[in-house]
């Protein structure tokens, strides 16, 4: 009888060996006569732990981690496909606390199914969200995205509800539906754990947005140092559209939905929206003014839904469990779940999914278990790079988009990056500006110039060079900056680098 | 290669995809995946192909750092410099993998095998410093990791 042993197929894992793992499990079952049924899932997304390898035995899956080629004789002496106790033995996977403690709603079949089966997404009440929004009007799932309280999850968190409300009220002979997963921030990995994952839900989300606003295309822009999220999520599109799940004919309803994936070239500033539609139409990836809205002037001049990985998906849940249900999630105007990911210097990392609300502290040191090097905690960059630098003392802010908003803070995509005591923060800001210069799309002078300008300037003041008359200058080319560029990779520049200067003068030489 | 081999494969590429809606960068992906650069011969087969001027299919390679107009060496080797990364040593792993190599970002070794690039984030923020050669990521790459990966490419530079 056969046992199903899962590997993941994700990049962390397969950076971490999960591959030679997998080869290694096949030829030892092999060697000694046992029957296993080797599944290629998602990562789980607790990448400390990875390769995870997790067994399905009679009392349920079973997971061992992280497991190296070495490891794998020994397992199966110590019975490994009856769940058999070992050293990296962790016990039924969803009883993990890590895991255990998360409220996983966008990453519920993370590591759960096998991402390229219509039938495990199925079972897991995958297309539930679809089957019910092809018996509404598309004002009607418009109003349901609406009453979630949803917002954009790429980092701007505009509610998603008026944006689809926009392109549904703009007659045109054709409307798009675009997703960005370009999540090209530092720290951040939860859209390349979905496409890698649970590529369905993302694909279900688009067809629903689509059927809400009238949209019979829509694009996903994947950024391409994402090869294997790339190529998972063409399998799947694939997959859904054999099943007649994409294509003329959607679920046999007469109407119409056609996905594409597309391949980013390595430009940081094509995840901002505009750029991200200059790029898809075959540009330069410039950032266009804004009016008009991507919403009434989008791909191709027509009216476009474009929205992060992450808030498509979402709509798949919302659409299946229902509005109230995701708006009793978090609070306030920060309403439903966040997916945050523990990144850089941190022991446990990995994505957590929570709903709105709990400190950043809390995150840090009960999920993230502190810093990895062991090292007191310096400095947490929170909304990738070009959000603000927190010091240890302020991290008792609630994962809120408003409350980090009021601390000139950014909660954006959720990725959350821990310094140890070894950070010299001039050198962060430093990176803040020539991360700009490479980056700029070179439409706006205080950028494409500033940044230039903003890397010389800090390292007159890090050689002592005139150090106080470059730190006004510093913060000049900052409002320079921020009230002279045209988007956010401008504009917000200035934040981790005054975050910098503010918080860690000593590094400045204050 | 010679010149008709590239100028065919090209034309054939843009048989195949240049009715796409925004044909352009599934183009370049296309012949760079065949070719390993986007050669300058393509360039104004490309304009005629999409009526683009040669000018704005210039601009198009030129913006994006994923495309090269020059052919890489034999091994493509990213090593990424952003913040996540940067958190755990990447730096220092930078400065070692140039000493190794013996080059600066955007070179090739003298002997052909390794190409050496930045790159600004691989989505392995949890478990840096990442590298990827080639097609294949690779996390907490310390510097004597990285010697050994390179030895395993037979790179001796």
């Amino acid at each position: 009888m056969s046992v199903r042993v899962f590997v993941p197929g994700d990049s962390t894992a397969c950076a971490l060996g999960a591959d030679q793992v997998a080869a290694a499990l096949v030829d030892q079952a092999r060697s000694r006569g046992l029957d296993l049924d080797l599944v290629r899932n998602g990562s789980r997304g607790l990448f400390w732990l990875e390769p995870l390898i997790e067994v399905e035995t009679a009392a349920g899956r079973v997971a061992y981690g992280p497991v190296s080629v070495a490891d794998v004789a020994e397992l199966f002496d110590r019975d490994l496909l009856a769940g058999g106790e070992h050293p990296l033995a962790l016990g039924p996977t969803e009883q993990i606390p890590y895991l255990h403690k998360q409220t996983r709603i966008n990453f519920a079949r993370a590591g759960v199914i096998d991402p390229l089966s219509i039938t495990d997404y199925r079972r897991t009440g995958g297309f539930a969200g679809l089957d019910r929004a092809l018996t509404l009007s598309g004002q009607q799932i418009v109003d349901a995205i609406k009453t979630s309280g949803l917002r954009g999850r790429g980092g701007a968190a505009f509610p998603a509800g008026i944006k689809w409300q926009t392109v549904l009220d703009t007659a045109a002979d054709q409307k798009y539906i675009v997703c960005n997963a370009d999540e090209g921030d530092s720290g951040t990995f939860a859209d390349r754990l979905l496409l890698e994952a649970d590529p369905l839900q993302l694909i279900e989300g688009m067809t629903i947005a689509g059927l809400a606003v009238g949209a019979t295309r829509g694009y996903v822009y994947v950024r391409s140092e994402y090869p294997r999220a790339f190529a998972v999520l063409r399998a799947a599109i694939a997959l859904a559209r054999e099943d007649g799940y994409l294509g003329p004919d959607v679920c046999g309803s007469g109407r119409a939905f056609e996905l594409e994936a597309r391949l980013g070239a390595g430009a940081y500033i094509c995840g901002e929206e505009t750029s991200l539609l200059e790029s898809l139409e075959g540009r330069r990836g410039l950032v266009r003014a804004k009016p008009p809205l991507p919403a009434i002037q989008g791909l191709f001049g027509k009216p476009t839904v474009i929205n992060n990985v992450l808030t498509l998906a979402s709509a798949a849940a919302i659409l299946a469990r229902g509005a109230d249900w995701y708006r009793a999630l978090g609070s306030g105007r920060s309403l439903g779940t966040l997916p945050m990911q523990l990144s850089g210097n941190i022991k446990h990392g990995g994505v957590v999914e929570l709903p709105f609300g709990m400190s950043l502290r809390a995150l840090i040191e009960d999920f993230g278990g502190g810093t990895a090097s062991g090292r007191p905690l310096r400095a947490v960059q929170v909304g990738g790079p070009l959000g603000a630098y927190l010091s240890a003392d302020e991290l008792d802010l609630p994962l809120d988009y408003e409350a980090f908003a009021a601390q000139r803070a950014m909660l954006g995509h959720g990725g959350v990056v821990v310094f140890d005591d070894s950070v010299d923060m001039a050198e962060q800001a430093r990176f803040a500006m020539e991360f700009c210069v490479a980056e700029s799309c070179g439409k706006c002078t205080p950028c494409r110039i500033g940044s230039v300008r903003g890397v010389e300037v800090i390292d007159r003041i890090r050689a002592d060079t005139e150090r106080t008359d470059n730190l006004l200058l510093l913060k000049e080319l900052c409002d320079t900056m921020e009230y002279g560029s045209l988007c956010a990779m401008g504009g917000l520049t200035p934040m981790p680098v005054r975050s910098a200067v503010e918080k860690f003068p000593e590094d400045f030489g204050a | 290669m010679d010149a008709d081999t590239v100028d065919s494969r090209v034309a054939n590429v843009l048989d195949r995809l240049r009715h796409l809606p925004g044909a352009l960068l599934p183009i370049l992906h296309e012949i760079q995946h065949e070719l390993g650069h986007v050669p300058a011969t393509a360039v104004p087969a490309i304009a005629a192909a999409l009526n683009l001027s040669r000018a704005e299919v210039h601009g198009v390679i030129s913006f994006y750092h994923h495309f090269r107009t020059s052919p890489a060496g034999e091994h493509l080797v990213q090593v990424c410099r952003a913040e996540a990364c940067q958190a755990v040593g990447s730096r220092a792993l930078e400065a070692h993998v140039k000493q190794r190599l013996g080059i600066e970002f955007g070179a090739t070794t003298a002997d052909g095998k390794v190409t050496l690039q930045p790159v600004y984030c691989l989505g392995n923020c949890a478990c840096g410093p990442s590298v990827q050669v080639d097609d294949q990521l690779h996390a907490r790459v310390s510097p004597q990791s990285f010697d050994n990966l390179l030895a395993k490419l037979g790179g001796n530079s």
